[in-house]
Order: structure tokens, then sequence, then C-alpha cells
């Protein structure tokens, strides 16, 4: 660029302008997209067929050996990978009430009283706080000695005693809920903390939406006797659907990453049974008691391949509006 | 790709080597401390090495256990120091395989270690090689409400019937058992690791998690059927799997739980809870099979040389002192854990007097089951005990499990 004086190659900048100044502006971001998205995918895929504890021998040669699909066969077999594949499922179905329930408490804020934007803002204040004090806060929620749960149980099926010792004790007629400590229940406790901050992001999505509903087409709806549900899914939703493409979009999203809550809750357990493919990923490779790479690798090359048919559909659909738009 | 990671990691040494312009006089040291007591202990010790040996330039770099663990899979290839703090048992083991420590036979022949520090050699040896040389170590056990058994006149249980009868004397005075909370899963290998050390020695213990028994062996199976034993007839507080280790430490200090099987770094935090020294007692892990000899667990922290380091003699000499009776009494009173050199001196803590006493006398030093078997078969095992602890009905289909982990491990 600083031989901008030079003319040749002026006029060529210049004939050309429109065409490569988009390109000039994106190189930095193609460049780190390259470098860290791009490459990693690849290099994981490629370790995926390799069988490595991640250490370099005392010359620098990699330990690494080469197995082929063996991680994708052992994968086929492997309960844990399964149980994770379930609970992922399980992550994203039971995630998309966040959807429904946010656009619930949208149309009940969507009002003109005073101080309504301070329950708008408290509403939305769980979205706010980081994902890791989330996961902390129901932790010590669902925790059966000192949480909401526990105190609750206590309240009710417990009496409180002297112990042999002198100090004050419960006698309980049952035992405690311990639903992080539950193979049955410990995931639908997760998704149940997830949901809080989701329902959230939800409700601000459909809240700016319904900022935008035109309200001459509601009272063209009203004059012609359209009312409660008729009103709501005829001519509300249909203005909403922007809102509602993007709402489902961060959803399935955040139910893919779903990760902190579980490492913060449980860290995948009681034994395993709350493992989503993300967090089983990280325990085989990267943590302690990991140290398997390639076996790690083709954990996330199949998280991958599972996301990739979304987001495919996902920017194919972004791709149809685009056209339609024009 | 691995090519540029090679790279990549050569640039670091390159670089690394340029700026910190390490000379032949140096000496690197890394360690994995930083709590008050054992970054004391540690500087203490350097202090006095320095001291001793004035031409050699002592470098320190203490880091955090945990970031420690992961710099080290890099700093052995890329920034080698001269010597690395690390853990005996299976957990040098992946680095001794792919050659990024040296082997100091040489300076346990040279310095007597082959008979001060006997009870670990077994330990630190991998393929018929020394690897390194241990500073410290601590005993485990039970530690148990003196307050309580006195109230409920029980002696210290020495065998398994003795013990089974105590705690129904606990049960019926209201009193849990055992407290333990297996949360983050590895206090549940301690007791695992107990019953089988009674149940079948040391032995079974080395082989089962160096991969040569079955984990549906009958012996294996019989530990299993002690442990349920032990969970129906004595029993364990209630949600310990929500729990911490330091969680489960108040039932304990309420008087609701009167036993513990934990290891002694557990002490402080009893204390801390409001326990004094005389609510608070240690025996060791009673007898199951009298047949059996009594090994136990002793988990041990030691010193490396990595095959890149620079400087290998003073490296030598560093190793070489810190086993020294003189150097491993002092360290180890300001750390409150156990010297290894059967020479050394120990401070008058009764926790480190007993402790002392249990492990000179002990036939085998176990580690700890997620030191000795490898990290995958850890992970897997001590999942399936906690699993177990919470239905024992699961047994066997745990155990088959365990198999096929096991099958998968040790190829």
């Amino acid at each position: 660029m600083s031989d901008i004086s030079a003319p040749q190659s002026a006029s060529w900048m210049s004939r050309n302008k429109l065409a490569i100044a988009p390109w000039l502006f994106l190189v930095p971001a193609l460049l780190f997209f390259a470098v860290y998205v791009v490459m990693p995918i690849f290099e994981s895929i490629w370790l995926s067929f390799y069988e490595w504890n991640g250490l370099y021998r005392a010359d620098g040669t990699s330990t690494a050996t080469w197995v082929g699909f063996d991680n994708y066969v052992k994968l086929w077999d492997d309960p844990k990978f399964w149980t994770s594949l379930k609970n992922n499922v399980l992550w994203l179905v039971l995630y998309m009430l966040a959807v429904p329930a946010g656009l619930g408490i949208a149309l009940f804020l969507n009002q003109k009283t005073p101080g309504m934007r301070i329950y708008k803002s408290l509403f939305f204040f769980p979205f706010v706080i980081s994902q890791v004090v989330v996961g902390l806060i129901f932790g010590w929620f669902y925790n059966p000695d000192f949480g909401v749960v526990g105190q609750v149980f206590k309240a009710l099926y417990c009496e409180e005693t002297v112990n042999l010792v002198g100090n004050v004790t419960f006698k309980c007629s049952g035992t405690v809920p311990d639903i992080l400590s539950n193979p049955e229940v410990a995931t639908y406790g997760i998704i149940a903390a997830g949901l809080w901050p989701q329902i959230a992001y939800c409700m601000i999505l459909y809240l700016t939406g319904l900022n935008n509903v035109a309200s001459d087409q509601i009272e063209a709806g009203r004059l012609d006797g359209a009312k409660g549900w008729r009103m709501l899914w005829f001519v509300v939703l249909p203005q909403l659907r922007p809102a509602t493409f993007i709402a489902v979009v961060v959803t399935v999203i955040g139910a893919l990453r779903s990760f902190d809550m579980i490492a913060i809750m449980t860290q995948g357990g009681p034994f395993g049974s709350t493992n989503v493919l993300a967090y089983y990923m990280f325990e085989t490779a990267i943590s302690e008691y990991g140290e398997r790479y390639g076996y790690g690798s083709a954990i996330a090359t199949v998280l991958f391949l599972i996301m990739l048919v979304y987001i495919s559909y996902f920017l194919w659909r972004m791709y149809q509006d685009e056209k339609g738009g024009r | 790709m691995f090519r540029t990671m090679k790279v990549s990691l050569a640039a670091l040494a390159a670089g690394s080597l340029m700026t910190s312009a390490v000379m032949a006089g140096d000496l690197v040291i890394n360690f994995d401390d930083l709590n008050p007591g054992p970054k004391q202990g540690f500087d203490d010790a350097v202090a006095q090495f320095k001291a001793e040996n004035p031409d050699i330039n002592v470098i320190v770099n203490n880091n955090d256990r945990e970031a420690h663990k992961t710099a080290i899979r890099n700093f052995l290839t890329a920034d080698a120091p001269d010597v690395t703090s690390w853990y005996p048992g299976n957990r040098m083991a992946p680095f001794v395989d792919a050659g990024l420590f040296i082997p100091v036979d040489d300076v346990w022949a040279d310095n007597g270690f082959n008979e001060d520090l006997a009870a670990i050699k077994a330990t630190m040896s991998r393929d018929g090689k020394i690897w390194g040389v241990p500073y410290s170590y601590y005993q485990w056990g039970i530690y148990y409400r003196k307050d309580i058994f006195d109230l409920l006149s029980l002696e210290e249980p020495q065998t398994w019937d003795e013990l089974l009868a105590a705690c129904g004397t606990m049960k019926e005075n209201g009193v849990t058992p055992f407290t333990i909370g297996t949360k983050f899963l590895w206090t549940a290998a301690g007791v695992f690791d107990y019953l089988n050390l009674r149940t079948n020695g040391y032995e079974v213990h080395n082989d089962l998690t160096a991969g040569k028994i079955k984990y549906t062996d009958p012996r294996i199976v019989k530990t299993f059927e002690n442990w349920k034993v032990l969970i129906d007839e004595c029993g364990f507080v209630d949600n310990h799997a929500s729990m911490s280790w330091q969680d489960a430490i108040a039932p304990f200090a309420n008087g609701d739980a009167a036993m513990y099987v934990m290891g002694n770094f557990s002490v402080d935090g009893y204390k801390n809870a409001g326990l004094n020294e005389d609510q608070i007692d240690f025996m060791p892990f009673p007898n199951i099979d009298p047949n059996v000899p009594l090994a136990e667990e002793a988990p041990a922290d030691a010193f490396f040389i990595p095959t890149n380091a620079k400087n290998k003699e003073d490296a030598k000499k560093f190793l070489a002192f810190v086993a020294r009776p003189d150097v491993q009494s002092k360290w180890n009173k300001t750390i409150g854990q156990l010297p290894i050199n059967a020479k050394a001196e120990i401070s008058d803590d009764k926790f480190i007097q007993e402790g002392f006493a249990l492990l000179n006398q002990a036939t085998g030093i176990a580690q700890f089951y997620d030191r000795d078997a490898p990290a995958a078969m850890a992970k897997a095992g001590m999942e399936g005990f906690q699993e177990f602890m919470l239905d024992t009905s699961k047994m066997m289909a745990i155990l088959e499990r365990l198999d096929g982990v096991q099958d998968e491990v040790y190829k």
C-alpha cells in the first residue's frame, strides 16, 4: 500500500478498489480464523487416528503411534460415549423449553407499569452472571446438607436431637434427596440450572422482538375479533419469527456447548452419568486422569460432525433468507 | 502436524535458552508446592544446599501443584530443568517410558540409599532401574474420635471382627461409623486400597494396578465382598457422593460420625473444624486376614532428573542431598510429614510418631490406587468404587466393566 503513488499500481488499485477493499478488511479475521479454528479442526481429526499420551521424547519426537480407525471402533463400544451422547440429546431437547418459557415471561413483562424496567432487569439478571456462578449457586441449592433442598427436607421430615457428644443433629424419617449424586436425576438437575440463564436470554430476545410488533396489525386483529391465543398465534408470533429463529439458534448452541455447568456441578459424575461429549472429551484428553489425546480427539471429531449437521442447516437457512430478502 | 508442533517446541526451547542463559554452574530446580508449609520446607532445604555448595548457582521455579502437573508435560521436552519434583509409582511411568527421566541407581548406591530408603525402593523402580529420590511421605489409616470411643468404652479395633463389633456399638448409639466424601472419587480408592491390602496383601495390590489380575478375580471379588460387609455392618454417612473430603469433616467434627479413612494431611482439617488433639487419634486399618502381612498406603513425593537436564552432575548432588537423614528430618518437621530415610528423626507430633512406627513395620508401601494404576484405569476404577458404594448390588456388573477397561488400558 505504500507505493500507492506509483501510477500503474494506483490505477490497478483504483480500478479494483471495490473488489479488493472487503478482502483487505477480512484478511485479519480470516487469518486468525484459519490459524485458530480451521487448522485445529484438521489437526484434531488427524490426531484422532493416533494413540498419544501427549508426550514427546527427550529428542523432541512424538510418542504417538498410528492406529487408524481404532479410536472410533473403541468409541462405538464405549458405554460412556453413549451415555454422553444420550445426555447431549437430553440437553438439546430439554433446553428447548427455554424458548416458550422465555416467550411467556417476555409477554408477561411487556406491559407499561411503573418500575417495569426493574422487573425486566431482575429477570435478565441470571444471564448476566457467569455460568460458573450459576452452577455453584445451584450446586449449593441442591446440597442435601446445607442447601435449600436439604433444609426444606429437614424441616418436613427430620427432628432435631442431640447426639452422643452433645451437638445438635437431625433424625430423619428418610434420606434427603441428593439430586446431583443420583445418576437418574443428576442430568436433569444440571439442565434445570442451565435453563435459568437460558430462559432469561430468550426472554430478552423476545422483549426486543415485541418492541417491533406493528401496533396497527394488533389493532386490525382486534377489530376483526382476535383475542388471546388466536391473537398470539396468528398476529404476534408471525411477527416474532426472526426473534424465534435466533432464540432457537442460541439455545441449540448453548445446549451443545454445555460444559461449564457440568464441570462445576458434578465433574461428569456420579460415575460418569452426567457426562456430555464436550466434557467427556476434556476428561479423556486433558484432565489429570486422561492424557489420551487420540481418543479425546476422536470424541471431539464426533461432536464436530454432529454440530456440522446443525451448523450446515443453519447456514443454509440464513442463505435462503438472504436470497428471499433481496 | 507433529513436525510443526516439534518445530514450535524447538523454537520455544531455543528461545528460553537465549533468555535464561543457563551457565554451567547453574542448577535449575522445578518444585510444585506454593502452600506456606511445603514452600518453607523446600526453601529452607535449598538455602542449606546453597550454603554447602557455594559454587552452584541454584535457580528455583516453584509452581502451583495442579499447574505443575500440566507444565511438566511440556517442560521435560521443551525447557528441561535439572531437577523436578514428581511422583513415583505409575505417575512416573509415562515419563520413564518416553525416556524423559534418567535412572539414578548410582546416587542410590553411592549414598547407601538402598538400605536407608529400602521401604520405598520398589515404588521408585521401573524396568529394573531406580528413577528418583523421595523426600517425604505420609501415612494413611483410620482417624477416629477418641472422645466418642471413650464414651462408648471402645478400644482401637485390631481385627476385622472387632471393627464390626465396634461399629455395632456406634450404630446403637446413633453414631455413623465412617464419614467419607466421594465427590472427587479418590477418597473411595483409599478405602478400597486398605480393604484390598488387608484382604489380599501388597502383591495383589501391585498386580491389580499393574493389570496382571482381573477385577473379577476371586481375590478382588473377596475384597468387594468385605467392602459390602463394611457398608452394611458399619456404614458410611449418607450423601457422601455430593461431598468433598473437606465437606465430610463436618459430620466427623459434629460427632455424627466417628471414623475417617484418610491421609495424615487431613489432621489440619480436623483441627480447623474445632477438634483438639485429645479428641482425635489415629489407628492402623485393622487386620482382616491375620495371615496377610501388613502393608500400608503412604504416597511419596520425590525428585527426578530430566534427560534434557544440562547440569546432571549437580542435579545428582541435590538428589543425594534431599535424602540425607538430617535434611529429611528438618524438612519433614516443617511440613508435618514423614521422612523416608530410616535414619532420620521425626517431630514429636503424635500422628507423625504413630505414622512413623506404622510405616517402619510395613512389609510394603503402596502409593495409592490412582498413583499405582494408569490414569485411565484409575479414573474408571474410582468411578466404579463410588458406584459400588452407592449401590452394592451392582458389584459384578461394575467388576466386569472394569475388566473391559483393563483390557483396553494395558494392551
